[in-house]
């Protein structure tokens, strides 16, 4: 069985939610992409989304997209990246090779790679699913058919701009799990989010038994809880990403460490946020 | 949404095939063929294998608003009065198509006419298409748009426009350009534009056409984006395309009267490729009438040292289009080098692509010095100042016009003037004004 499948299933029997860090692989560099992983997941995370750098992200606020920017810039490429996590599966721990490992990677890098090699080269490095933000699905059919037939998941986005039809459409297309966008824009942390999310995604959960995880504008424990009751997973991207980019010139291990704790942190508010 | 053939599938169909125009020419009964070059794109937004939609979900409402809408002004003779009127009263049309003598005796061949896109109110061919984009932008009921520009052209139409139907305007542009061309940045101000320096990656258009979509993912439900060339993700590179084809049916039209032909060919500078692809497209079901694009060879064919996507690049995708791409092997947008803004950009329009695959349009490229020694000689031979993207076209039909032989006529479209571009010049000249 698919990791995100279990992960998923095993949740819903403990009511529970999972908590879904996103890392930027090779930011500052890939060793330290290999320990913040392994420190994430003891600190209760329940799914990684691995972020694939890339030139040009659109979707992405400065925070990630200058994560990327460091990362191509001392060097880093896919094969390196799929190398690391291969290592850190075969190494990992019980609970690490437990955990769905996910990419969020361009359409750019996946038709440059050919989509079969991709698909047969992150299945084979361990990964679990993609999420690739600049294909909607009116082009991702073939994409769609290659990862299944590989037992990878195609996890899509539903925004707050998808009109309704067009939501469940993409319910349809989905594997994995659903990530719904909580704004409409680019990722990074916000302090407010919009006063309809809660609706929306109740309303959603009406349309589609697929898990529905929030991501983009998420970093507070109070968010957490705020969102908590309406969603099967949350994302945390920008928060974790600048925390490592302002510790730059600390030592590693305990910047590491620092991180680790503010997903506890999140982690325990999951935990604590009432159920719906 | 079903029914998506994958990139794959249509990767197949890029292999060298016999030209439309050609099986067309063939026999002459075959109406179907003939009218399949210029019936694109696809209500997917495909040119052939090329085009689509590469862009966040969040931006799809959006962009399904604006096809929407322009189907309707297409067909809303409202709508085309209104931009005709504008175009001939306030643009300035039809531009001039201006016989080159001087130029054509330096050449030694084929009499080279101008099609004068540099007197247009701005003093490029960008404004056919911001007029029109705001006008749109007016009709979807937005109050805000956004722009990116590169040589500055297209973030001063668009600046224009907004002033001329009173929205708010923000241009986004890179660092490196805001050196590059001050002058436009000053007026683009004057007009009450907010422009918006893009400090990002290499600081010239790529990166701000990045930053114009990241704002446009947060503000599509008031804002329009106005992309400036025939690249992005459908509808845009049909809309502009359609906006600037302009130029093209008035050249046709003006050598038909003039001489009762067609050109025998057609020369265009190509970076996203708008001012190619307006002048093209009204003669790409003329098999006769070669066409030939020029882009930007900068210092070299070194990766790095150059902007010529459809001669060095790969299918591949960016910005929302599958077309030629400037990429790495690992699917990176590759740096680019042009002594022209407007040309200094890895990727190109996906129509550009279509017709370099059906054999239709040829792509050359003109190198940084080159296209410097036809901005001279232009200025010295006919006292007009092109544009550094323009010079590139000039320059290329320079090899032109010796190829054809006299008796020919070729088309070159001057995109625009080159006032912009003294500074620059002067800087690399080693006399600063």
């Amino acid at each position: 069985m698919n990791r995100i499948d279990s992960l998923f299933s095993r949740l819903k029997n403990d009511q529970r939610r999972a908590l879904m860090p996103f890392v930027t692989a090779g930011d500052p560099d890939l060793a330290t992409t290999a320990l913040l992983i392994s420190e994430l997941i003891q600190r209760g995370a329940d799914l990684i989304e691995v972020g694939i750098p890339y030139s040009d992200p659109i979707a992405d606020g400065p925070v990630i997209a200058a994560s990327y920017h460091r990362a191509l810039e001392r060097g880093v490429k896919v094969a390196h990246i799929f190398q690391t996590l291969r290592t850190l599966r075969a190494e990992g721990s019980k609970e690490l090779n437990a955990t769905p490992l996910v990419s969020m990677v361009s359409y750019s890098i996946i038709h440059r790679l050919g989509v079969e090699r991709y698909l047969n080269e992150a299945a084979t490095a361990g990964l679990d699913g993609l999420i690739v933000p600049d294909l909607p699905v009116e082009e991702s059919e073939s994409l769609m058919n290659k990862a299944t037939m590989r037992g990878l998941k195609l996890i899509q986005l539903i925004t707050p701009t998808t009109p309704r039809d067009r939501a469940v459409e993409i319910a349809r297309l989905t594997t994995g799990f659903l990530y719904y966008v909580s704004v409409a824009g680019i990722t990074g942390e916000r302090k407010s989010l919009p006063a309809d999310l809660v609706d929306n995604v109740a309303w959603l959960r009406t349309q589609t038994d697929l898990p529905i995880c929030i991501g983009f504008g998420i970093g507070s424990p109070e968010q957490v809880k705020e969102l908590a009751p309406v969603a099967d997973g949350l994302i945390v991207g920008s928060a974790l990403v600048r925390r490592l980019a302002e510790a730059v010139n600390r030592p590693r291990v305990e910047v590491i460490k620092e991180i680790g704790q503010f997903i506890g942190e999140l982690a325990g508010a999951l935990r604590d946020a009432p159920t719906s | 949404m079903s029914g998506s053939i994958s990139i794959e599938m249509r990767d197949r169909t890029l292999m060298p095939t016999t030209s439309d125009a050609e099986t067309a020419k063939d026999s002459p009964g075959a109406a179907i063929p003939m009218r399949a070059l210029h019936q694109v794109p696809d209500h997917l937004g495909r040119f052939g294998a090329f085009g689509g939609r590469f862009v966040p979900e969040t931006l799809m409402d959006a962009l399904n608003q604006l096809l929407e809408e322009y189907e309707k002004a297409k067909v809303d003779p409202d709508f085309q009065n209104k931009l005709n009127d504008y175009l001939k009263h306030y643009v300035g049309r039809p531009s001039p198509l201006y016989l080159a003598e001087r130029l054509s005796g330096f050449a030694g061949g084929a009499e080279i006419y101008l099609k004068r896109e540099d007197l247009n109110h701005t003093g490029a061919h960008k404004i056919n298409n911001a007029i029109g984009q705001v006008m749109l932008a007016r009709r979807m009921g937005k109050t805000r748009v956004i722009a990116e520009t590169g040589a500055g052209q297209h973030g001063v139409a668009t600046a224009t426009a907004c002033a001329l139907f009173g929205l708010e305007c923000t241009v986004y542009m890179g660092e490196e350009d805001i050196r590059r061309q001050k002058l436009n940045v000053f007026n683009m101000r004057t007009m009450g534009a907010t422009v918006v320096p893009v400090t990002t990656g290499s600081k010239t258009l790529r990166d701000a056409t990045n930053e114009a979509m990241r704002d446009w993912m947060g503000s599509s439900r008031e804002t329009h984006y106005t992309i400036g060339s025939v690249v992005g993700p459908h509808p845009f590179p049909m809309i502009v395309r359609d906006f600037q084809s302009v130029i093209g049916r008035e050249t046709r039209q003006q050598f038909l009267e003039r001489l009762d032909r067609l050109p025998d060919m057609v020369v265009a500078c190509v970076g996203g490729g708008s001012n190619a692809a307006g002048i093209f497209y009204p003669f790409i079901e003329d098999a006769e009438v070669e066409l030939v694009g020029a882009e930007a060879g900068g210092r070299g064919m070194k990766a790095g040292d150059h902007a010529s996507s459809l001669t060095q690049g790969k299918p591949g995708v960016l910005h929302g289009s599958f077309s030629y791409v400037l990429q790495n092997d690992d699917g990176q947008t590759q740096d680019v080098h042009s002594i022209s803004a407007g040309l200094d950009y890895p990727g190109v329009g996906p129509e550009h692509s279509y017709w370099k695959d059906k054999g239709r349009v040829r792509y050359e490229n003109i190198t940084d010095t080159e296209a410097l020694d036809a901005y001279h000689t232009t200025a010295r031979r006919e006292g007009i100042l092109p544009a550094l993207e323009s010079s590139h076209a000039l320059a290329q039909s320079f090899k032109e016009a010796g190829r054809l032989g006299p008796g020919k006529a070729l088309v070159v479209c001057l995109s625009g003037r080159g006032d912009k571009d003294a500074y620059e010049v002067a800087r690399l000249r080693g006399e600063p004004i």
